[in-house]
């Protein structure tokens, strides 16, 4: 037996768990990171690339934070794109590829920074848990730990059961095994469970393809990197392939959808609607004749998966024999050899209303719950959880109240409350219009929301605070001067800028509001403006084309904090309250929320329903302040 | 911590439906304003308006922003910090019927000094600024209660309600618009979604704003409850319409004479039947004009008639085959004069449930008269059939509809960024679904997951 203790311990080594550990020793705490195998730690084990619309504001919070994330993508990535460049700031995503060893190096050399961080190799068997609370964790190696607060980020290991055509291996993932000891311990919390399953492409082998007639789409000339830290990106970038199914691709699979595991009805786990099986597809959108793939490499020629290939677009639970027949018909892929065949994966997750807005478990204090298990789906979405779940395990464990970031504040916190509030059906995806104050939760401006906020719940570091407070300076430095310079109406025009003769005085951010007007024309008519940074610049332009609309949504998260700010006891005892109907005290008791406007976002509830929560409140605290008086 | 409130909020403060006395409550930065303006009487504008006394019962005359007389109320103005919710209050105790409240209301929403509370925001804000005095508060606790109550059974109604199934079916419109934009925000790579804002998914939207705009400009019940229900009194001349006016209004509002043509205009009185106001139309007898004078009373009283809600025919007992120029329309109701001077006949028509005979000048039969036309103002305001708009914080959301939705089109036809034309749709759709209750990002993409072909 073992005795060393630790005041956190994160158990599983991918996306979340890397980020709960590092969150976690940046509070200061003791950390230990138990996986099963240290060297798949930061594995990229479905697509080889980070970020995208959504996922890349999760990316840039996390690193607002000062988390693992953005650094990793930065040393890892291969193919850096700006998705919707065209389109405006707020749903603009970084993405790119990664070199999947370059990447999951980069996630291991972060964690090796960190002094106070220890990495355990060793499965874990089962929880220690002392007077209704969790003290520690028992390996299967027989040794134990103590520890003031657990992390469980295991993907999709409980009861992970893979699926190719007619054949089932209970499995984590490919050649790994599942965690069977530590589900035992979860289910026998009596915590609601559900079953999600999602799937894979087929890996192909890149010097098989026929890349002669393929359509290539480079990277960006201008790679933006995804960490405030980084103003330049130093990784060879490369280009990925676009082909598309055809009618003939589709007959094969029509032939062979009863041998799907999907079709076949071996599956029970619901599937994410908007990362469909090719099978689903061709089923769903029988009309359309073609579905676009992306061939995207999973490593930089030479490097260890330099010669693998990841077909986004056609993850599949077909038969191996199908998978060949129908992917020799993709235009390129004629001759290809297959590296390992794609499959679905049904798993159990953790109804996530069973958690806390800090991810805690309500019915095991000192638990926290991160990643897949509590059903959403991707890296970012995972990353995202950990930190906040390994932040508030530090902080558990050293007796600090819990950090919540709430949906004003960021899309991770826009992530939680739809997960602690609403639960999930299918594999939880972010998307930006999930996010109601997009406008102002921006990838470009992430550090501006979180890192202030991050410094002051202890888990960002000095280099990267004070690294902020340089930028945040010259931002206000840049402003105040657009403030005091202006121009006359007639003035402007002489500028070729198209104002009203009003007669009006307009400032510099004013003057950007107009179409067409930004900072470079700025810098045109000051000249002194020349020494403002393009990162400084770019602010004061978003700030300048989006100002009716913050303003207007700024007013809208007035009112939202309003009711964040009205706390809900967590022991309220919604039978008692009269004016409730029975569904709304149902579904209340069984999310408790922890604020008012939480529970106004549950499913069904009502303005009503509401008013009478609150009524009952007031009684209470009626009550409760007589009794103080006696 | 108390904490700031930005704007001002009115409601009624008493129970819904008809009552002597209902209160009005505002609160908020701007209530001396609004009550200012409430209180400013046009007619002498040289005087600055003073407030009432704070917490002294006042007796003060409302006009609407016209200089118009709303109601003669009692006032009471409790400056902050001394009120409910801690911010300046003012209670206006005017004249119970929903024609008066929404016209008090209205008035209050024109200055734009205030908006509509949200359910249960006077307790919000009472809790907000730490004031309420939680040892006086059995009282307190009751009325809270009773807020809760109300408002429970208010959300219950709407739930059910046709107009619920309206605002739902243009937020429904709204969403699936939304659906193409997001889908082209949110899945670019995908081949089948237009890049650029799809100007064709927002067509649906130039006519749901041609709705909003309609339900909003709609005179129907709401109008007719604030403006009142027109009656107009039609038939030949000398039947006896003046003196059946006269005698409905009680006074001499008409000149009644016994020579024919004598009511060469259009004239009216207010009177309240059922609780409601109701304006009775007086016309000129319909016949060939034999001057200028009389033929143009003849245009006004048939014009009168065809925009009346409710129109009384009156012949003479005696004389009943006198063919009218403006045709007999259904529900209208027919009233036969003089039956004093019948001799005991029983005139033809006499039993049809909307034939009276009645004698004007002895008021015999008057009273089954009054009694049905109480009856039909109250069945056609009081119809469950309501217009769409018919609360006044409705009213406000959907005129907020309206402007997002306004700002919106314009946008996408100057050609802003997707995202901002979605803004504008979801706040849209946001207000829409406060009137409502539902409020939901996961209905869009159950549209953009079911329309299109995406992921990877």
């Amino acid at each position: 037996m073992h005795s060393e203790s630790f005041d956190v311990i994160v158990i599983g080594g991918g996306h979340a768990g890397a980020e709960a550990a590092a969150a976690s020793a940046r509070f200061g705490a003791r950390t230990a990171l138990v996986t099963h195998k240290l060297s798949t730690i930061g594995e990229m084990s479905c697509n080889p690339a980070i970020g995208g619309l959504g996922k890349g504001h999760l990316v840039r919070e996390v690193d607002a934070l000062d988390g693992v994330m953005g650094r990793a993508a930065d040393r890892g990535g291969i193919q850096f794109r700006m998705l919707n460049r065209s389109k405006g700031p707020a749903v603009r995503g970084p993405r790119t590829q990664a070199d999947r060893q370059l990447y999951r190096e980069a996630v291991q050399d972060i964690l090796r920074e960190y002094s106070n961080l220890t990495l355990i190799e060793d499965g874990v068997e089962d929880l220690i848990v002392e007077d209704g609370k969790v003290a520690g964790v028992i390996g299967q190696s027989g040794r134990s730990w103590r520890a003031g607060a657990v992390v469980v980020t295991t993907g999709t290991f409980l009861k992970g059961l893979i699926h190719i055509g007619e054949k089932r291996i209970p499995a984590g993932r490919v050649g790994e095994a599942p965690a069977i000891g530590l589900s035992d311990r979860l289910y026998g919390l009596g915590l609601r469970m559900g079953r999600l399953k999602t799937g894979t492409p087929a890996r192909l082998k890149s010097s098989s393809i026929d890349w002669s007639g393929i359509e290539m789409q480079a990277a960006d000339a201008d790679p933006i990197p995804f960490s405030f830290l980084n103003d330049r990106i130093t990784v060879p970038q490369i280009a990925c392939g676009i082909t598309w199914t055809s009618a003939e691709v589709h007959a094969v699979i029509g032939d062979n959808l009863h041998k799907s595991a999907v079709y076949s009805g071996a599956i029970a786990g619901r599937g994410p609607r908007y990362c469909p099986s090719i099978e689903d597809k061709v089923k769903r959108f029988a009309d359309r004749d073609k579905h676009q793939i992306f061939l995207e490499p999973e490593g930089l020629p030479g490097s260890e998966y330099g010669d693998t290939v990841y077909p986004n677009g056609i993850s599949t639970s077909l038969p191996e024999d199908v998978q060949e027949a129908f992917i020799r018909k993709i235009a390129g892929l004629e001759r290809v050899e297959i590296q390992r065949f794609g499959y679905a994966i049904e798993y159990d997750y953790v109804d996530p209303r069973e958690l806390t807005p800090d991810l805690g478990v309500k019915r095991l204090p000192g638990l926290y719950l991160a990643g897949q298990i509590n059903g959403t789906t991707g890296y970012e979405e995972a990353a995202g959880q950990g930190l906040v779940a390994g932040l508030n395990a530090a902080r558990f464990a050293a007796g600090s109240d819990p950090y919540i970031l709430d949906r004003s504040r960021a899309y991770i916190g826009v992530m939680i409350d739809d997960l602690v509030t609403r639960g999930v059906s299918e594999p939880y995806r972010m998307f930006t219009s999930r996010a109601e104050y997009r406008l102002t939760l921006r990838a470009d401006n992430a550090d501006q929301r979180l890192t202030e906020e991050g410094v002051k719940a202890g888990v960002v570091g000095s280099k990267r605070r004070e690294a902020f407070h340089v930028k945040r300076s010259s931002i206000d430095t840049a402003r105040a001067r657009l403030e005091v310079l202006s121009l006359t109406p007639n003035e402007a025009r002489a500028h070729d800028i198209r104002i009203n003769l009003d007669g009006k005085r307009r400032n510099g951010l004013e003057i950007m509001a107009y179409e067409g007007v930004g900072f470079s024309k700025l810098r045109e008519v000051w000249p002194e403006l020349s020494d403002v940074t393009p990162q400084v610049a770019e602010q004061m332009e978003i700030e300048a084309q989006y100002a009716g609309y913050l303003d207007r949504q700024e007013a809208d998260i007035v009112a939202f904090r309003r009711d964040e700010d009205m706390r809900l006891p967590a022991d309220l005892d919604y039978r008692a309250i009269g004016g409730l109907s029975n569904e709304a005290k149902e579904k209340l008791s069984s999310v408790r929320p922890a604020t008012l406007g939480q529970a106004a976002r549950i499913e069904g509830m009502t303005p009503g329903a509401i008013t009478a929560v609150l009524g009952h409140l007031k009684r209470v605290a009626k009550k409760s302040d007589k009794v103080a008086r006696g | 911590m108390p904490r700031v409130s930005f704007d001002t909020i009115i409601a009624l403060a008493s129970g819904s439906g008809r009552a002597g006395v209902a209160v009005i409550r505002v609160s908020g930065p701007g209530s001396a304003a609004l009550l200012k303006a409430l209180l400013c009487d046009l007619s002498d504008v040289s005087r600055e308006t003073p407030l009432p006394k704070p917490r002294r019962a006042t007796i003060r005359t409302l006009h609407d922003a016209e200089g118009g007389f709303l109601d003669e109320a009692l006032i009471l103005w409790m400056p902050a910090p001394e009120s409910y919710t801690g911010e300046d209050v003012a209670e206006l105790h005017i004249h119970g019927g929903p024609a008066v409240i929404e016209a008090v209301i209205a008035a209050a929403l024109k200055t734009r000094l205030c908006r509509i509370a949200e359910p249960g925001e006077f307790t919000r804000r009472a809790f907000d600024s730490g004031n309420i005095d939680l040892t006086q508060a059995e009282a307190i606790g009751d009325l809270i209660d009773a807020e809760t109550e109300g408002q429970r059974r208010q959300a219950g109604r709407l739930y059910q309600g046709e107009a619920a199934r309206v605002f739902e079916g243009w937020r429904g419109l709204l969403i699936s618009a939304m659906a193409a934009l997001e889908a082209s925000i949110d899945f670019p790579d995908e081949a089948d979604i237009p890049g650029e804002i799809d100007l064709a998914a927002l067509e649906p939207i130039e006519a749901l704003a041609v709705d909003l705009e309609a339900a909003l400009g709609d005179a129907g019940r709401l109008a007719t409850v604030r403006e009142g229900f027109r009656i107009a009194i039609l038939g030949p001349p000398n039947a006896g319409k003046s003196s059946l006016m006269n005698h409905l209004a009680r006074r001499e509002a008409a000149i009644v004479s016994p020579i024919a043509g004598t009511t060469r205009d259009v004239v009216e009185v207010r009177l309240v039947l059922a609780g409601y106001p109701v304006w009775i139309a007086d016309t000129a007898g319909l016949r060939e004009a034999s001057d200028a004078i009389e033929a143009e009373g003849v245009r006004r009283a048939l014009t009168r008639a065809e925009e009346a809600d409710l129109r009384i025919w009156v012949s003479d007992a005696a004389d009943v085959s006198h063919e009218t120029l403006a045709s007999f329309r259904e529900g209208d109701l027919r009233v036969l004069n003089k039956a004093d001077l019948l001799n005991g006949d029983s005139p033809p028509l006499a039993g049809d449930e909307d034939v009276f005979v009645v004698s004007a000048h002895t008021g015999a039969g008057l009273d089954p008269l009054e009694r049905r036309l109480a009856q039909l103002v109250r069945e056609r305001l009081e119809t469950d059939e309501a217009p769409l708009v018919t609360r006044a914080r409705h009213r406000e959301l959907v005129e907020e509809a309206l402007a997002a939705v306004e700002r919106g089109l314009e946008g996408a036809r100057i050609g802003i960024g997707a995202e901002l034309v979605s803004e504008d749709l979801r706040l849209a759709a946001r207000a829409l679904g406060r009137i409502t209750g539902s409020i939901d990002a996961e209905d869009l993409l159950d549209v953009i997951f079911s329309q299109f072909c995406v992921g990877k």
